[in-house]
């Protein structure tokens, strides 16, 4: 199946590294990604708290330069992924807006009735439609030895009804544990990084990501891994920033996690943009990463409540019976 | 309408409301707080986004579009996914920041110009311009913040992760003519 892709701003500048790892990973498990001629950028968080009905024609235009014959969209950025899924459900459940933003489209040309397209997450695209068996099976160099935060951030898997658990999402930590890695639990997992928040309030900004990589540090990960730019950028461009303002003395190197899966398919460091990170990974992989699988077994993981578990988490001590 | 009241007659709840697509659940928050405990920013928002709820159904518009609770909003939809009453949150917050300005009653400058000076750079390019924002904004807002800048500017542009020039969409003519026209829609709706 060939997937429409949309790119998104950063990937040409700020997570160049992500661009060239996705191309590098695409072309290895045949994952046909055909970029939207002529794109333009979703608005991000900035467009809303402008406008209303141009943020969402902004990103209809998106939509309605998507070929015909293809009915996914998939994009590498979860703010990218976020904009394009509500304005193609609100676009759906709203015929009012439908009709006004098909009016705008047609000033430049262009007409969008929402229809069939879906629009994912690429992540959700490696880990469902790829699939961790044809992942593991192109294995080359396990990541063993390493020890990985998996973080999705916020708009990865919220709003609710995506493709994972909103809170606890755990596709990435599966994807991880598929490579050979050890995934570390890390509860702020799919907290926020802040977004655009370093340019409007260092002291807001930082003191949510210091919590991310106190976080991760306290639970011995050598690496964070993300799916979005934003949150590379962040935790990454901004950590010698994070460690001076709040005299913290973090060395935590953060890749994209199509950097780790091309890693273990034995790409080439350069092939996928290795280096291009401001905290530099290539210290731990050096020292960390190893041809065998290290011998301590993995530190006991608390039981995982199910969501629609309608007991307390009490201790289990007698048998309590339901309904 | 009474007289000499600092609160405002009762339609700033249906203002608010009608600025976002789906707002009217606004009238189903019950206080129970799960937004604002839910919330990273809550700490440094001067009121916490149920207290905010509380306020606008008061009437409090001043107070409400003063404050700077949708500007620490960072998005991340924690709230939106805890709420109990299924209320569009973060939606609330964008239409609270658009409100603001259109009233003249924005306090948080600073974020507000970075919106628009963000919207700007797409209305020319069609795409967003990391350094050239970066720097139009730092310079035109924070010609002091300059220099604090540029480590983590310098050590990006070194490694390739900056664009020295911007890149302009071919139909950013067709883009615009788009925006103009969902503008004027806007305007009726
Ligand atoms: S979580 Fe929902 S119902 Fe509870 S206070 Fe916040 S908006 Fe109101
Ligand atoms: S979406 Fe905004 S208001 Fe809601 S929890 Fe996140 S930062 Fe707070």
């Amino acid at each position: 199946m060939t997937y429409a892709f949309f790119p998104g701003c950063s990937l040409a500048h700020t997570a160049s590294a992500y661009a060239d790892s996705i191309g590098a990973v695409a072309e290895r498990l045949g994952l046909d990604l055909a970029e939207i001629e002529d794109w333009n950028c979703c608005g991000a968080t900035e467009y809303s708290a402008i406008e209303l009905l141009p943020a969402y024609a902004l990103v209809a235009r998106n939509l309605a330069l998507v070929n015909g014959d293809l009915s996914q969209v998939v994009a590498p950025c979860s703010l990218c992924y976020v904009n394009l899924r509500r304005t193609q459900q609100a676009l759906r459940e709203r015929e009012t807006l439908r009709a006004q933003v098909d009016d705008a489209l047609a000033a430049g040309g262009l007409s969008y009735q929402p229809g069939h397209l879906s629009v994912r997450h690429l992540l959700d695209v490696v880990v469902n439609d790829v699939g961790l068996g044809t992942i593991a099976s192109n294995i080359v160099r396990p990541l063993y030895g390493l020890r990985i935060a998996p973080y999705y951030g916020c708009l990865t898997v919220r709003p609710a009804k995506g493709f994972d658990d909103p809170e606890q999402p755990e596709s990435l930590d599966r994807l991880l544990r598929a490579l050979g890695a050890e995934v570390v639990d890390f509860p702020l997992k799919a907290d926020c990084c802040g977004g655009h928040m370093t340019q409007i309030s260092a002291d807001v900004a930082y003191g949510l990501l210091r919590r991310l990589l106190q976080n991760a540090t306290d639970r011995g990960a050598d690496l964070v891994v993300t799916v979005c730019p934003m949150c590379q950028l962040n935790l990454d461009a901004y950590q010698d920033r994070v460690n001076r303002h709040c005299g913290t003395d973090f060395h935590l190197p953060v890749l994209f996690f199509t950097q780790a899966v091309g890693l273990a398919l034995g790409l080439s460091p350069e092939a996928l943009g290795l280096g291009k990170e401001i905290v530099p990974a290539q210290q731990v992989l050096r020292a960390k990463w190893s041809t065998e699988p290290s011998p301590a077994p993995e530190q006991p993981r608390r039981p995982h409540r199910r969501r629609r578990d309608p007991t307390l988490p009490m201790p289990e001590a007698r048998s309590v019976r339901h309904g | 309408m009474t007289k000499g009241n600092t609160r405002d007659p009762p339609s700033f709840p249906a203002e608010v409301m009608n600025a976002v697509l789906g707002g009217d659940a606004l009238r189903r928050c019950f206080q129970c707080g799960a937004c604002g405990g839910s919330c990273p920013s809550a700490a440094d928002m001067n009121h916490s986004p149920s207290r905010l709820f509380a306020m606008i159904r008061a009437g409090l518009r001043n107070e409400v579009l003063r404050s700077n609770t949708p500007w620490y909003c960072v998005a991340c939809y924690y709230c939106a996914v805890r709420c109990p009453q299924e209320i569009p949150i973060t939606d609330l917050m964008y239409g609270l920041k658009r409100l603001s300005i259109q009233q003249g009653l924005c306090e948080e400058v600073d974020a507000a110009d970075f919106s628009r000076t963000f919207i700007g750079s797409v209305e020319r390019y069609g795409r967003s311009f990391e350094l050239g924002l970066a720097t139009r904004y730092h310079l035109t807002h924070r010609p002091l913040g300059l220099p604090k800048l540029a480590p983590t500017g310098l050590g990006m542009l070194l490694k390739g992760r900056m664009a020295l020039r911007p890149h302009r969409i071919k139909d950013i003519k067709g883009l615009r003519a788009i925006l103009s026209r969902a503008r004027v829609l806007e305007r009726v709706r």
